[in-house]
Parts: structure tokens; sequence; C-alpha cells
């Protein structure tokens, strides 16, 4: 086995792992510990002396053994030697229990940004190294997140259980957000001069993937991958060569990933008709619009404003208003929506924001209005806190001017 | 996100300069932003923290003919105000940021006394949100 594919299983491997060990034990911090102690000492042998019949007993008694090590000396620590540990591994669960560990690692008590490290390295098993590397920050910082949620798991006493029918449906949306939260993080990257680290959002896919697997009849767990999914169909499209943001209507679609747009498409058609309806679903729909559209000038417009409309009824975010604010221009003109923009200007929350200058920008583009609109690009560029985007909105400015 | 706390130094706030100081304040500020940066990082918010030399050192470059360094004294020798040093940290929202640049603020002077410098909050720039 080559030594990329003893990481594939061990990546796989890991989180099954850490689920046996703590089906026992209730120390999460340890138990995490044992599991890449174990991992490691795979990662050495593996690849030289061959995969052994039962890779996640191996691991599992690998750890166990660790773990134990860690609880005796804890025992004799504490003097307290009546007490004596089990001897036996934990057996190999006959279930998946990544979904267990999920709830866990994205527990409400968490900050997100402990949530996401978690998430990656629990179940996504990335070495602390990776994570600190995606998140541009040091690999001491991030050991040190890593290690507080940990103890912040340990020290609220959650459970290792699936949470009760009563809680579920808001676990279930902690998880999703988190998942959005890491995609979103390599599709976007918030952090650092380029536009996106792809290999986050290939691990939000594979973990949304995972958790669409253990859940395939949650109609929001398929409609957050379909959503995902024809999302990053568009990321090759989506920049130039010196990393310049290239807007949805000027990419060239035939960069468009069609694959991974006709699963995302039969995804979120199939989750639509099953109910309820959420938001990732929606905002699913509104990206399936967008990626079926052959060219910029064919997308269905009113389809998109009825769903954006729809959207509008279920989140309160700003954000949302404004895109159907774009959405009503392209249907009822530009004029008809820079009215809209002056009742959404009233929300504190938006009335500095860069997309709402940027938005207007274009509305008065649109509208003809040339030295208005370079003014208002020129206001959202000095607004936004992306290099790329200031870029592009500088451009647009100068671009109007000049013609 | 990101964001730079920038520590100003100035010539117009009340403390003298630190060479100046009393050997033990000066060892009192400096385990203050030691321990300031170790808080950070048992935090999980410390991305990079530099003390910059001080502005006698500063020189101010421009490209001359032929690309040819043209270099002046700086950065501007008449102002009052000058770059001390700087955070990178990696916080929750912006209300964090204001929270650690008002602890930094508090970094001692002579006898003890806080600084008060004030401390400049400059979020980095990232990438866009995502389109659609």
């Amino acid at each position: 086995m080559t030594d990329r594919a003893v990481e594939d299983l061990l990546r796989a491997e890991a989180p099954q792992v850490l689920a046996a060990l703590l089906r026992r034990y209730d120390d999460f911090a340890a138990a995490e510990d044992a599991v890449q102690d174990a991992l490691i000492a795979a990662a050495t042998q593996w690849p030289r002396e061959g995969v052994p019949d039962y890779p996640r007993g191996w691991l599992i008694q690998v750890a166990n053994r660790r773990m134990l090590d860690t609880l005796r000396s804890e025992l004799a620590r504490r003097r307290r030697e009546e007490h004596h540990p089990i001897e036996e591994p934990p057996p190999v669960p006959d279930r998946d229990d990544t979904l267990v560990l999920l709830f866990l690692c994205c527990h409400p008590a968490l900050k997100p940004s402990a949530a996401i490290a978690l998430t990656l390295r629990a179940v996504g098993g990335l070495t602390t190294a990776e994570i600190a590397g995606a998140y541009l920050i040091p690999e001491a910082t991030m050991a040190q997140r890593i290690s507080r949620a940990k103890l912040k798991i340990k020290e609220s006493g959650v459970p290792f259980r699936l949470p009760t029918p009563a809680e579920r449906s808001a676990r279930l949306a902690a998880v999703l957000h988190v998942l959005y939260l890491i995609f979103n993080e390599g599709y976007t990257s918030s952090t650092g001069p380029d536009l996106r680290r792809s290999d986050l959002s290939t691990e939000a896919i594979r973990l949304t993937r995972g958790l669409h697997a253990l859940l395939p009849a949650d109609p929001e767990v398929a409609g957050l991958l379909a959503l995902m999914l024809l999302t990053d169909a568009r990321r090759d499209a989506r920049t130039g060569p010196a990393g310049e943001l290239i807007p949805l209507t000027e990419q060239d679609r035939s960069r468009w990933d069609q694959s991974q747009i006709a699963e995302g498409v039969a995804l979120v058609t199939a989750a639509l008709p099953r109910g309820p309806v959420g938001p990732y679903q929606v905002q699913a729909a509104i990206n399936a619009v967008h990626d079926e559209a052959p060219t910029a000038e064919e997308t269905d417009w009113p389809q998109l404003l009825a769903l954006y409309g729809v959207l509008r009824g279920m989140t309160d975010n700003p954000m949302v208003a404004l895109n159907h604010a774009v959405a009503f221009a392209m249907v009822h003109g530009a004029a008809a929506a820079l009215d809209l923009l002056t009742t959404l200007a009233a929300d504190k929350r938006i009335a500095h924001h860069h997309r709402l200058h940027a938005v207007r920008a274009h509305l008065l583009e649109m509208a003809g209005r040339k030295e208005a609109a370079a003014e208002e690009y020129r206001k959202a560029a000095n607004h936004t806190a992306s290099v790329p985007e200031q870029r592009y909105l500088t451009l647009r400015a100068a671009r109007i001017l000049s013609g | 996100m990101k964001y730079m706390l920038l520590m100003h130094g100035s010539q117009r706030v009340d403390a003298p300069p630190i060479h100046t100081w009393d050997p033990a304040d000066v060892a009192a500020h400096i385990q203050f932003m030691h321990d300031t940066n170790a808080k950070l990082i048992a935090d999980g918010e410390f991305v990079e923290a530099q003390g910059l030399a001080g502005p006698e050192e500063a020189r101010v470059v421009r490209a001359g003919r032929a690309g040819a360094p043209e270099v002046t004294d700086g950065p501007f020798p008449e102002s009052k105000e000058f770059l001390a040093g700087y955070w990178v940290i990696d916080v929750e929202s912006q209300d964090r940021a204001i929270e650690v640049a008002a602890a930094v603020s508090l970094a001692p002077g002579p006898g003890g006394v806080p600084l008060n410098l004030p401390i400049e909050v400059r979020q980095v720039m990232s990438a866009p949100s995502a389109d659609a």
C-alpha cells in the first residue's frame, strides 16, 4: 500500500477509533491524544510492514494501550490503586459512530473557531499543523485552541451519545453550520491574499458527504452537500491568472465542473419535495439556477427572484435581502430595485457594508448613471476587507470613468 | 477574523523614553509583553507579535533614478508619533479585538503605572464572501 493510500485509510478510520475509546472513557482529550499516537504508529509501520488484516482493531488496540498508560500514570499520581483499568481493548463497534463524534465536536458550548478546529482534527483526521496551515495561524496557537475545546467538552460533561429527539434539530443545525463555515473558509479563504484554499472546501465536502451517507433522508444535509457542490463547481472559473476575482456573470462557463453540477442538482431536486424546506436547500436551488444557465443572459431571474423571496422568509440576514434586490433589478429594472436599497440602507447591520455599496453601484451602472456608480464602487472598495474584492471594485470604478 | 493591533509610541505621552526608566520598571514592562503573548497563545488567538526598533533607527526609502534606493532618515522626524510594535490576532469578533487592545494598552510604565498607549485596531484584509 502506498503512503497516500495508508493516509486515506487512517483518516477514514480515525473517527471510528476515537469513538470506540469514547464509548468506554469519558476523557475526550486523553482519548484524542491516544488516537493520534496510534495513527502515528500506523503511519510509520504500515507502509513498511504492510497493513494488518483488521486495521480498525489494530488501531483501537494500540490507542487503548496508550490510553491505559495515561490512566495508569494518573492513577498512580492520585494513589487510587483500588481502581484497575480494564485491560481488554474496547470492542470494535459494529456501527458508525462518526455522527456521534460530529455532534460532540460541534457542540453549541464551543465557539465556532473551536468547533471547526476540533471537527477537522477529530473527525477529519487532519493534523494540528495542517489545520494551523489552512487557517494561517501558528501551530502552537491552533494546538491551544484544540486542547481548550477538548477541555471544554470534558468539563461540560456531554455524554458520548446521539442528542435526544428534543435537541436533535438544533444540534444538527450546529453541525451543518460548522461544516458550512469550513467550506466557506476554503472557498473564499477569509484570510490571506489568495482567493481560495481548496483543501478546506474539499475536506468540508468529504465530511458533509459522510454525514449525508449517515442521514440520507435529511433534506437539509442533502441541501448543504448540494450547495457545496454547486458552489465548488465554479471554483476554477472564479479567479483569473493573477488571482483576480471574476464575477459570476463574466465567468467562462465551460470551466464549470459539470459532474459536480449534475450531482448537486440531483441532490437538491430529490431533497426539496421531501420537506421540510430549509435555507441550505433554497441556497442550493439558487446556485443550481445559476449553474444550469448556459450563458449569463439566459439566467432564469424570475425563478431566482422567487427563491430569494422564499429565503428572505426564512432568515433575517440583510445579505439575503441585498441579493433579493439584485434579482429584483434583473426582473423589474434597476430603478425599482434602487428604491429597495434605500429601505435596506436603514438597516444598521448593513448600512456601511461594502456589499450594499457594490450592489448600489451595479444598479446605478445598469441605470446608466455612470458617475454615481463610480462613486459607489469607490466607497465599496474602501469598505471591503478583501484584497481581491478591493482590486475588483477599484477596477470597476476606473473602467466606468474611463469609458 | 484577523486583526492587527498597532501600538503607537508617542513622544507626547507623559512617560519619558524607556531607556531612562528604572531597570525594574523596564523588566516589568517586558514581562507584561511576554505574559500578554503567552495569554494570547493559551487562548488560541495569537498569530504574530513584534516590537520595532526605535524611530531613530528608521529609514524611509524611495526608488530613485533607475530604481536605486533613495534613503532618508525618518519615518517622519517632525512627527511625535511612531509605531512601537504590533500584534496580529485571530479572534471571533471586532469586540474581542478591542478587548485585547484595551488589555495591551495597560502595559506598565515608570512606577508600574499603566502607559495607556493608544492602540490602533485594524482588520486584516481577507478574501471576499462567496458569490451568488
